[in-house]
């Protein structure tokens, strides 16, 4: 019987890999690009139990814990997110796997949505343990089912890394079967096995030396890497999607695709090399590749012509191409219809209830402190209040640096529910022990928006459906010594700058839930449509401060609301001054 | 499935106008014709009203998801100026089909940038083959504004050779029972216009 054949994001793929390959524990934290693998696997809930941890170190913990009692366990997490699961991942490392344990990473070239480009591929070496690279989705399942086996033979935990390009393009997949595992097969009692104090961690730190040249082997063999013979005359070294690209760019060329990098297949390396006549080596952001290619002897060409910052793309190879071979690239004049159009970034959306809690700080001379999420939004005019983004969590912490440092203004550190629950509360409680006293607003609209609406702890809800208690941010903030704690509607525009006035007076840390769920999620709109009643307004565009998408103005048009955007969340409504804009208007 | 080509096709858009279900229909219109076929679309922080694009490529065989630039049989998009942004992707004698319809970037009611007052001056300036169409008023008509991305497919499904019985699977498959009957009619109002405005 021919199998099922089903279109697949690599994401998706990654999930079907991690069924058929009897994983029954999967644990994640939310971030673009990864964030599909887990929701997809939460499709399998009757074969695989699998949550939201609230942040990726803690997600890898868990499935280190479902390792060790004998079960095969996926995590996934964005590229940003495994410097969270860094210090887990650098001891696991030692101690090994005992149930194969796959690491999902998602990194974002480009960076489409991430703060910025690193490279995960440096974590594999860094740690010392495999890394596999699909390029498409049927790799991308492919490679989880053989990544969990290499985990559990080798007794390492093994990187899956993906790009933005891998995990949200879709192709064909064949799909196979469930490999049935037993859950657990019980935890062994062997504390030199699992316990790196120092007389045993030197023994296991042998261990991760003496697993390099066996894994190096094992990639010399894997299927997931292969030599393409044609033209013998270029030879490409090649993985991730930048193969795609390359075989789109030289298709008559030979190519050795590394699907499993590092630990370097030396040998497999060494005999392509000495089949071709040239190498050119293609990867996307650093040169991993070539620097150890050229540190085994090889000449080769790579980041000499391959860009090294920004994503690959058949356009950028079709360039480098040219550069290769000596010829000017084929440039395009740009055409005047195309010049001068207006940037279209993304805003937040209508109705967003982040959007008061921008338009209530703007009253206040104060350093923002943001934070990653939706929220990082306001950093775009005309909102254009947040005056800083560093990481998870930093839009707390931050905020006694600067205080300390003898900012005079006074701070203000904003936070989103979710980001609160990853890394916020430690920074918190650092604040009221060292003595600080900054606002920290809590943009809590119950649920990780940026990456889709995924639950979190303060939810109710775990990524499995079932009720869940929901973690309360005002008893958090109590309980790590906040004595001004308050909550406001960021609807009700009055109410909150009054709020946020008062703690700026006040010479004290303090905490602002700011508390209305993402409508978005909701899937209903905040109230009835609003119109402009044109009578009465007198074009002062102080409802464009908001920054609305519904809210629309140009020379053709003038100002009006598209009500096929507007969420009816009365904000306009509110700072208008001559009273033009109501739910009135819009029924006339 | 005879052709050797392979065929590229880019979507372009606003967050939220439905780019990705539109997407997914041609996607599964090709596999319903046979073809391999690979597609992709920028999630996250794009889909918050900012420009999206989507791109996807079917034939016998296909190596990279991304359309290189200058490649494209085909660009659809949903709002018109969203065509310029992306215009760099067609091929010289590529087929054009933009939606009439103008979304306003919060940037130009801010006041920090213009709406090209000549949009459509300029749309016909840069596509010599366009289908320039209304398809938010033709699925309005129908009964459902949102179906407009069904409008752009069946008008750019006039420039490809895909079976009918393939887009009707293709469509049957990613749209939800409730509304298939007016997507069919919206993607059958816009292979109408197609025809008629072909090139």
């Amino acid at each position: 019987m021919t199998p099922r054949i089903e279109l697949l994001s690599g994401n998706e793929a990654i999930a079907r890999g991690a069924y058929e390959g009897g994983v029954t524990v999967a644990t994640g934290y939310p971030g673009t690009p990864s964030t599909e693998i887990l929701e997809a696997l939460a499709a399998f809930r009757s074969d695989i139990y699998s949550e939201w941890s609230p942040n990726e170190k803690v997600a890898l913990e868990v499935a280190v814990g479902a390792s060790f009692a004998g079960a095969r366990s996926l995590v996934t997490m964005k590229h940003v997110g495994l410097n969270v699961a860094a210090d887990p991942l650098m001891t696991f490392a030692y101690i090994g796997a005992v149930g194969g344990l796959v690491i999902c990473v998602a990194d974002d070239p480009g960076m489409h949505s991430s703060q910025n480009e690193q490279d995960t591929r440096h974590y594999a070496r860094f740690a010392k343990i495999p890394i596999f690279e699909p390029s498409d989705s049927e790799e991308a399942r492919d490679f989880t089912a053989l990544a969990l086996g290499v985990s559990e033979q080798f007794q390492t935990p093994v990187i899956l890394r993906t790009t933005t390009r891998v995990s949200h393009s879709r192709s064909l997949v064949p799909l196979g079967e469930r490999a049935l595992r037993a859950k657990s097969a019980g935890f062994v009692k062997n504390p030199p096995r699992y316990v790196p104090i120092p007389i045993w961690g030197r023994v296991m730190r042998r261990t991760v030396e003496d697993r390099l040249p066996k894994l190096s082997l094992a990639a010399c063999e894997s299927p997931a890497n292969r030599i393409e013979m044609r033209d013998p005359a270029l030879g490409i070294i090649t993985s991730s999607v930048a193969y795609q690209y390359a075989r789109d760019i030289w298709p008559e060329a030979s190519v050795l695709k590394l699907g499993w990098a590092y630990p370097f297949p030396d040998e497999l390396i060494r005999r392509f090399a000495a089949q071709v006549k040239r190498v050119l080596v293609v990867e996307e952001l650093d040169d991993f590749l070539e620097e150890h290619i050229k540190a085994l002897g090889i000449a080769c060409d790579g980041r000499n012509v391959i860009p090294g910052v920004g994503e690959l793309s058949p356009t950028a190879l079709r360039a480098a191409r040219a550069k290769y071979e000596g010829r000017p690239p084929v440039v395009v004049a740009p055409r005047a219809e195309i010049q001068d159009l207006p940037a279209r970034p993304p805003v937040l959306c209508p109705s967003c209830p982040h959007r008061g809690i921008f338009y209530a700080l703007a009253q206040f001379d104060v350093v923002v402190t943001g934070d990653i999420g939706c929220y990082s939004l306001g950093v775009f005019p005309p909102l254009n209040r947040m005056d800083t983004i560093l990481c998870m969590g930093a839009g707390v912490s931050m905020t006694q640096g600067f205080e300390k440092g003898g900012e005079p203004k006074r701070i203000v550190g904003m936070v989103g529910d979710s980001t609160f629950f990853h890394s916020g509360i430690t920074g918190l409680l650092n604040i009221v022990y060292n003595r600080g006293s900054a606002v920290i607003i809590v943009v809590d609209n119950r649920t990780t928006a940026m990456t889709g609406h995924q639950p979190n702890p303060g939810s109710g809800l775990t990524l499995m459906g079932e009720p869940a208690p929901s973690a309360s941010i005002e008893a958090l903030a109590a309980a790590c010594g906040v004595k001004r704690v308050l909550t406001v509607n960021p609807y009700e525009l009055q109410e909150t700058i009054q709020a946020l006035k008062e703690s700026l007076a006040a010479n004290e840390p303090t905490v602002i839930v700011s508390r209305a769920p993402c409508p978005l999620d909701e899937g209903e709109p905040v109230g009835q449509a609003l119109a402009i009643d044109a009578s009465q307004c007198q074009e002062c565009r102080e409802c464009l401060t908001l920054g609305c998408p519904a809210l629309e103005c140009d020379e053709a048009h003038g100002l009006r609301i598209n009500d096929l955007l507007c969420g009816g969340c009365k904000m306009c409504e509110q700072v208008c001054p001559f009273e033009a804009i109501s739910t009135k208007a819009s029924a006339q | 499935m005879s052709q050797t080509q392979t065929i590229n096709l880019v979507l372009a858009g606003v967050g939220g106008q439905g780019i990705l279900l539109a997407s997914e229909i041609i996607a599964r219109a090709a596999m319903a014709a046979g073809f391999a076929v690979k597609t992709n679309e920028v999630h996250g922080m794009a889909q918050r009203g900012g420009s999206v694009l989507a791109q996807i490529r079917y034939g016998q065989e296909v190596h990279s998801p991304l359309v290189e630039r200058g490649t494209a049989q085909v660009l659809g998009a949903l709002e018109r100026i969203e065509s310029l942004r992306h215009a760099d992707y067609l091929a010289a004698r590529g087929l054009a089909v933009v939606s009439s319809q103008q979304v306003v970037p919060v940037s130009v009611s801010s006041g920090q940038a213009r709406y090209p007052e000549d949009a459509e001056g300029r749309i016909r300036a840069a596509f010599p083959r366009l289908i320039y169409l209304d398809a938010m008023g033709i699925a309005a008509e129908i009964g459902s504004v949102r179906a407009s991305n069904l409008v752009i497919l069946g008008a750019l499904s006039t420039g490809l050779t895909l079976p009918a019985e393939a887009w009707q699977e293709g469509i049957r498959q990613s749209v939800k029972a409730q509304i298939l009957e007016i997507n069919l009619k919206a993607f059958q109002a816009g292979a109408a216009l197609g025809a008629i405005q072909a090139v």
